[in-house]
């Protein structure tokens, strides 16, 4: 098996270890997104392109900056564009990068039914291996941050690998490859984590008190971070969730309702079985053909 | 009762049983697919369809097909399963009816209080996952609803597949544990002792034209 890759530690609707031999030994990985350096170019979004090989239709003007409008088995990420006034009357430009988090518990890897559409690598990376992709969908049903997106063309789901494919040869993802302004950068998680704070701190100065770092715990971390100028209220984000976690809902349906209910189809069965073997058939005999003999005759 | 076979009643006609296999076989591939996606273990069911994408294609179209194989057999039953005060009587009596105590037992008529229970079932069942199959039907239909809709959708068919296949299993047994029935699915016709002991008023209801003549 040629790229066979030996550091999987997730797998999707998968309960045996998957080939995980090789470890990140040098640590996860993370992309920090400093939104505060954000200039808004879209060199991202075409270095994404342009690596990846995808072209998105040509859309029309939708009355705002962020083009393509949304996210699309073409568009990996794209930058969204928030006017915010702060209290003070002053306008604020809120521009962030969207795409996949990359989440240390991802919950599309936890809705889908299709073992090994949905891997995470040991790095944190989680990637979607299309050729098993069934087309269900229920990748976005258990996505707390609504990532995924199936293509018109096959059917299969996609989103931002982050790079997958260069981050095992030891290169940076395009996107950050691209950024000149800085505020794409790519490293271990721990040194992403440390970059941000000395970020955060340097905010804190400049007057942006509720400056803070975005690695939401709900799902166990994420491997995409942002920098925010407001960590307090993520939302003014383009709706970047406040808490996100798995849906309750969801870790019900991907969790004790599968062993559960598989269970209960059996022992009902099982009964039935059980019924047959200690008590047995309800058979109509003889006697009871007679019985019905009579009453017909009996009444007029 | 037939004049050739005058030990016989008929209990389904052809259409009602034509109709009731349709709905069988539905639910069977319903079943095995629908298992398929709902449990890794038994993700391998997908072969039997032509793989995982083709079980994702054909599960909602065979579901649209079984609820409306199952309307018209619905339609046909339901007035004979409208649960009566004796069918409470016969449920509460559920442990002479395991026990095969039939003379403990109320007079039963076409259907009993268990078979009433399991038509009521199904008509629920399918009408919920009808529902909840259209909210996560991704390929068209999905993209209409809100996240939200679509993840208690998900849960909510897994909760009534379940319930389904349970109510199914017992249906399944039942045919089994209580002799002559399949034939009677099969094959249309039940003995007269069979009607007498099993179904009493009904088989009163429909040997009184044949008393009379």
């Amino acid at each position: 098996m040629p790229l066979q890759s030996l550091d999987i530690i997730r797998r999707s609707a998968t309960t045996l270890p998957s080939p995980e031999a090789r470890g990140a030994h040098t640590g996860q990985v993370a992309k920090l997104i400093d939104t505060t350096k954000c200039i808004g170019c879209k060199a991202c979004q075409v270095a994404c392109m342009e690596w990846n090989d995808l072209r998105d239709a040509i859309g029309s003007c939708t009355g705002h900056y962020d083009n393509p409008p949304d996210l699309s088995d073409q568009s990996w990420t794209v930058m969204r564009f928030t006017e915010y006034e702060n209290p003070k009357g002053d306008l604020e430009w809120l521009i962030r990068k969207d795409g996949c988090m990359h989440c240390e518990d991802p919950g599309c890897l936890k809705a889908c039914p299709s073992p090994g559409a949905i891997v995470q690598y040991a790095n944190g990376i989680v990637d979607f291996q299309e050729e098993n992709c069934i087309g269900c969908g229920y990748c976005i049903t258990g996505c707390p941050f609504d990532i995924p997106r199936i293509s018109k063309k096959d059917k299969k789901a996609y989103k931002c690998t982050l790079c997958s494919d260069r981050v095992a040869v030891g290169l940076e993802p395009a996107c950050v490859k691209s950024c000149p302004t800085g505020a794409l950068v790519f490293g271990t998680k721990e040194d992403m984590t440390q970059h941000a704070a000395e970020r955060i701190e340097d905010l804190k100065s400049r007057g942006f008190a509720q400056a803070g770092l975005y690695d939401p715990a709900g799902v166990g971390g994420t491997h995409v971070m942002y920098v925010l100028h407001h960590a307090d209220q993520p939302m003014l984000y383009s709706g970047l969730p406040e808490k996100p976690r798995i849906n309750p809902m969801v870790k019900l349906w991907k969790g004790v309702t599968k062993p559960l209910a598989l269970f209960a189809i059996a022992a009902t069965a099982a009964v039935g079985f059980l019924h047959y073997i200690g008590i047995g058939p309800n058979e109509t005999d003889e006697q009871d053909e007679e019985a019905a003999r009579r009453e017909l005759e009996k009444t007029p | 009762m037939t004049s050739r076979h005058p030990e016989r009643i008929v209990r389904y006609s052809a259409a009602t049983r034509i109709n009731h296999w349709i709905v069988a076989i539905s639910f069977v591939l319903l079943a095995l697919s629908g298992l398929a996606l709902f449990h890794p273990a038994l993700f391998w069911l997908t072969a039997l369809f032509g793989g995982g994408p083709w079980t994702r294609i054909l599960h909602p179209f065979i579901g649209c097909f079984m609820v409306a194989a199952f309307a018209l057999l619905g339609m046909k039953l339901w007035r004979d399963n409208l649960l009566q005060q004796r069918d409470w009587i016969w449920l509460r009596k559920i442990k002479d009816v395991v026990n095969n105590r039939e003379e403990n037992l109320p007079e039963v008529g076409r259907y009993n209080g268990g078979q009433k229970l399991l038509y009521f079932t199904i008509v629920v069942c399918l009408a919920c996952l009808l529902l909840s199959g259209i909210v996560i039907w991704r390929q068209y239909f999905s993209g209409n609803f809100s996240i939200g809709v679509v993840r208690l959708g998900a849960l909510a068919h897994a909760f009534f597949g379940f319930v389904l296949i349970c109510s199914i299993v017992v249906h399944i047994y039942a045919g089994i544990w209580v002799k002559g029935s399949i034939r009677a699915m099969t094959r249309g016709w039940v003995t007269l002792g069979w009607a007498w002991k099993h179904h009493r008023a009904w088989f009163r209801e429909v040997t009184k034209g044949i008393q009379q003549r």
